[in-house]
């Protein structure tokens, strides 16, 4: 039965090195994997593809005039231990609507045969934050069903993890999705564990890993490696291990209870990181 | 009063003088330059240009996925047209619908504006659904989109949910969808996308033993007189058979003095048994790809395509496939039709065969069309499909390769009427089929024109005429070979050649 999984958090937290590693986790424990990059940007393959990006849906189809013009072929690439990777790509930045790029770029994977039935997880990685309907389109019913938010200590970080949340409650009184957890990529602040368990509580949901912070990462990524192919006996691969576990043995699936921007105040305030009078 | 006609009017002196007036004002080149770049653009030198055109699409022969979203949910029984966007759009789709069969078109749009723009249509779904189910009861909603609904991405099936679960529209009430961008295929993919939702979204009774019935899909079709010939026939073989969806009742209601709002339609009770059939025979390929991907990998059931019916050939193959999965023989009363069919061709052979075609129309319609102008031995020479794909072109090469007569013939899809003008210079024939669009290439080509396809505007009653079946093939001969009498005769009107019998 094959699990399909959305990754959303803030821009720059590290969702793309986080679900590279953990889909490269889950490939080393002999699952078949599929990763799609929802972000202009395109960069959410190139650990698994070892290379500086691949060629996007929406780029060839800027290229041919027309989506209908490419073959599965040509944006479907398979890459360390049998992953394949998709991006959908999208306009320069300042121009077009990069969500219809992604309801355009999922379309055509779906229509062209890319879910095979001997996958056993598609992995979304989606732009920072759900701006538009258009990013939404890998949670909307028949998609994915579980939501995982990477996420730190900073403030920012949990302010768009909360936001995330109320997209996501949107879609989860109509529809199946549900929130598996939240993903605590260590910025190193004070008492960043702590913190996000709180928040996490507070959203209905578990902090369902804590990834410490390892400069072996960043030194496989310049390598365009994730670290588990880079380095596989490094322990900061058994953290991405068992981050995989996790989400492999995951029950915990809720609807989220985001938190009004007073409260989410309040709880930075208990834990000393914003100054004033905790309430 | 004396209404003037509209010709007469616009001949008065008082108009003839304003109109030159006004031209003062509009910068016009010298007439002579016109006159000179309408030569031009006659010329080999152009066409050349005209075929390396890139950023510009002009007359092109097809219209959007809405449009053919809403003619397949008309033709069901008590169903409301409701689409998710702006209100300009919705009135296009009626009003072109209207225009084709002088019929009123009710549909419904949720109004979209700025600020649904900006926040997410959910609200007018919301309020849209609520008071067109207050308003005007309808016994199914079915609910499309237009571009500006796609562009923001409004997730349809949440927003029906919500409408359901908000207790505004009762939970017994079936409200399928199909997400129809309009910047993506053409009318026939709406087509395909809206059968494929009401399929996919009507509440069906579930599957039970399988019923004697077959299902036959007409595909994106706009001849009334076709779906009462295929119920004729399938009558007269004693096929019981579902017609998903019937638009005959809809689009050629009569007139009783008083207006109803649903009329005609496959009756609902119908549809939802419809998973039940034998087997679904569609008699288009390129408007039913994802209903038939659907019913043979969702339901699991039996799905056949059929040659469209046009022509003898398409016809025979259509019946013997409805008699394969039947079981039921075809009757000597078609047979009988079958023989007046191909005696009536026969007769008008002489001044067809040998004749150059060109064509213009949705890929479907050109196939059948192609196959009958075969049978009577015209020469098919420039086939223009502007909604035509790869697999279209291979489809129709096949068949032009099978006779002698498809050795002159071009297959272009993708591009314009505009095109079309240049192929006709460049290479003239005896006759153009298309639909009232074609009616510039007809005045600036003198090639007469014969109106099949979609829309016709400019001439009255041509969609009450079956052009599927044995019937539908006398009906065709009839208006070829008149067509190209009249130009005969006209040719001949001062010559020795003038006669009255043809």
């Amino acid at each position: 039965m094959m699990r399909q999984i959305a990754i959303y958090g803030k821009g720059g937290i590290g969702k793309s090195t986080t679900t590279q590693n953990t889909v490269a986790a889950l490939a080393e424990a002999g699952h078949k994997c599929l990763i799609v990059g929802c972000d202009p940007k395109a960069d959410a393959t190139r650990l698994i593809l070892n290379r500086k990006a691949q060629a996007t849906v929406m780029d060839l189809a800027r290229e041919r005039g027309s989506v209908e013009e490419l073959e599965i072929g040509e944006v479907l690439l398979e890459g360390f231990l049998g992953i394949k990777c998709a991006e959908s790509g999208g306009p320069e930045p300042g121009v077009g609507c990069a969500g219809r790029g992604v309801i355009t770029a999922i379309n055509f994977l779906e229509e062209n045969g890319a879910y095979t039935e001997d996958l056993d997880y598609v992995f979304y990685d989606v732009l920072g934050d759900v701006v538009c309907g258009g990013f939404a389109m890998p949670i909307r019913e028949g998609k994915a069903k579980e939501i995982y938010i990477v996420t730190s200590g900073e403030m920012m970080a949990m302010y768009a993890a909360n936001n995330i949340a109320r997209g996501v409650l949107k879609y989860a009184n109509s529809g199946g999705v549900r929130l598996g957890g939240l993903i605590c990529n260590s910025r190193k602040t004070d008492k960043e564990a702590e913190l996000i368990m709180a928040l996490a509580a507070k959203l209905n949901t578990q902090m369902i890993h804590f990834i410490p912070r390892d400069n072996q990462v960043q030194r496989a990524e310049l390598r365009r490696q994730t670290v588990i192919e880079y380095s596989p006996e490094h322990a900061q691969c058994d953290e991405y291990r068992a981050l995989a576990k996790k989400i492999a043995e995951n029950k915990n699936f809720v609807i989220p209870t985001p938190l009004e921007m007073e409260e989410l105040e309040t709880l930075l305030m208990e834990f000393g990181i914003m100054e004033g009078e905790a309430a | 009063m004396i209404v003037k006609d509209h010709n007469e009017l616009f001949n008065d002196t008082a108009y003839v003088e304003q109109f030159e007036r006004k031209r003062e004002f509009e910068n016009p080149p010298p007439a002579g330059d016109v006159q000179k770049t309408a030569q031009w653009s006659a010329s080999a030198e152009y066409m050349e240009k005209n075929f390396k055109r890139e950023a510009l699409v002009i007359n092109p022969a097809k219209a959007c996925q809405p449009l053919g979203a809403m003619l397949c949910a008309l033709g069901f029984e008590n169903t409301l047209n409701f689409v998710q966007g702006s209100q300009g759009c919705v009135s296009y789709f009626r009003s072109h619908l209207s225009r084709h069969f002088k019929e009123p078109v009710a549909a419904v749009s949720s109004s979209m504006t700025e600020d649904s723009a900006v926040f997410g249509g959910v609200n007018n779904m919301l309020e849209g659904l609520e008071n067109a189910y207050t308003l005007y009861k309808p016994g199914m909603i079915a609910v499309s989109t237009t571009c500006m609904a796609e562009v923001i991405g409004d997730d349809l099936n949440s927003f029906i949910k919500t409408a359901v679960e908000k207790g505004i529209v009762p939970q017994t009430l079936d409200i399928p969808f199909a997400h129809t961008p309009s910047f993506v295929g053409s009318h026939i993919t709406g087509y395909d996308n809206m059968m494929k939702g009401i399929l996919s979204g009507v509440k069906a009774g579930g599957k039970a033993a399988p019923s004697n019935s077959i299902n036959i899909i007409p595909g994106f079709d706009t001849y009334t007189g076709n779906y009462v010939e295929l119920k004729r026939l399938m009558n007269l073989m004693g096929v019981n058979a579902t017609v998903l969806a019937d638009i005959s009742g809809t689009l050629d209601s009569p007139n009783t003095g008083r207006y109803q709002l649903y009329t005609g339609g496959t009756p609902l009770s119908a549809l939802k048994d419809s998973i039940n059939a034998l087997s679904t025979v569609a008699l288009q390929k390129y408007s039913t790809v994802k209903t038939g991907e659907f019913i043979k990998t969702v339901w699991g059931k039996d799905f056949q395509i059929a040659p469209v019916p046009i022509g003898i050939e398409n016809t025979d193959e259509f019946l013997d496939m409805v008699t394969a999965v039947t079981g039921k023989p075809v009757s000597s009363e078609i047979e009988n039709e079958r023989g007046r069919a191909v005696d009536a061709m026969i007769d008008s052979h002489p001044y067809v065969h040998g004749k150059r075609f060109a064509l213009v129309g949705d890929p479907d319609l050109l196939m059948g069309l192609l196959s009958f102008i075969l049978e009577m031995g015209g020469r098919p020479v420039h086939i223009l499909c502007t909604n035509g794909d790869a697999a279209f072109v291979k489809d129709a090469e096949a068949l032009l390769s099978r006779s002698q007569f498809g050795k002159d013939s071009t297959v272009h899809v993708g591009k314009d009427m505009w095109h079309l003008r240049s192929l006709l210079f460049a290479e003239p024939v005896d006759l153009l089929i298309g639909n009232s669009y074609a009616k510039s290439l007809w005045r600036d080509t003198n090639t007469p024109l014969l109106r099949i396809g979609f829309p016709l505007f400019d001439r009255h009653h041509l969609h009450r005429y079956p052009i599927i079946g044995y019937q539908g093939a006398i009906n065709l001969t009839n208006w070829i070979v008149n067509t190209l009498l009249d130009e005969m005769d006209r040719k001949a009107m001062f010559t020795q050649s003038f006669d009255v019998i043809r």
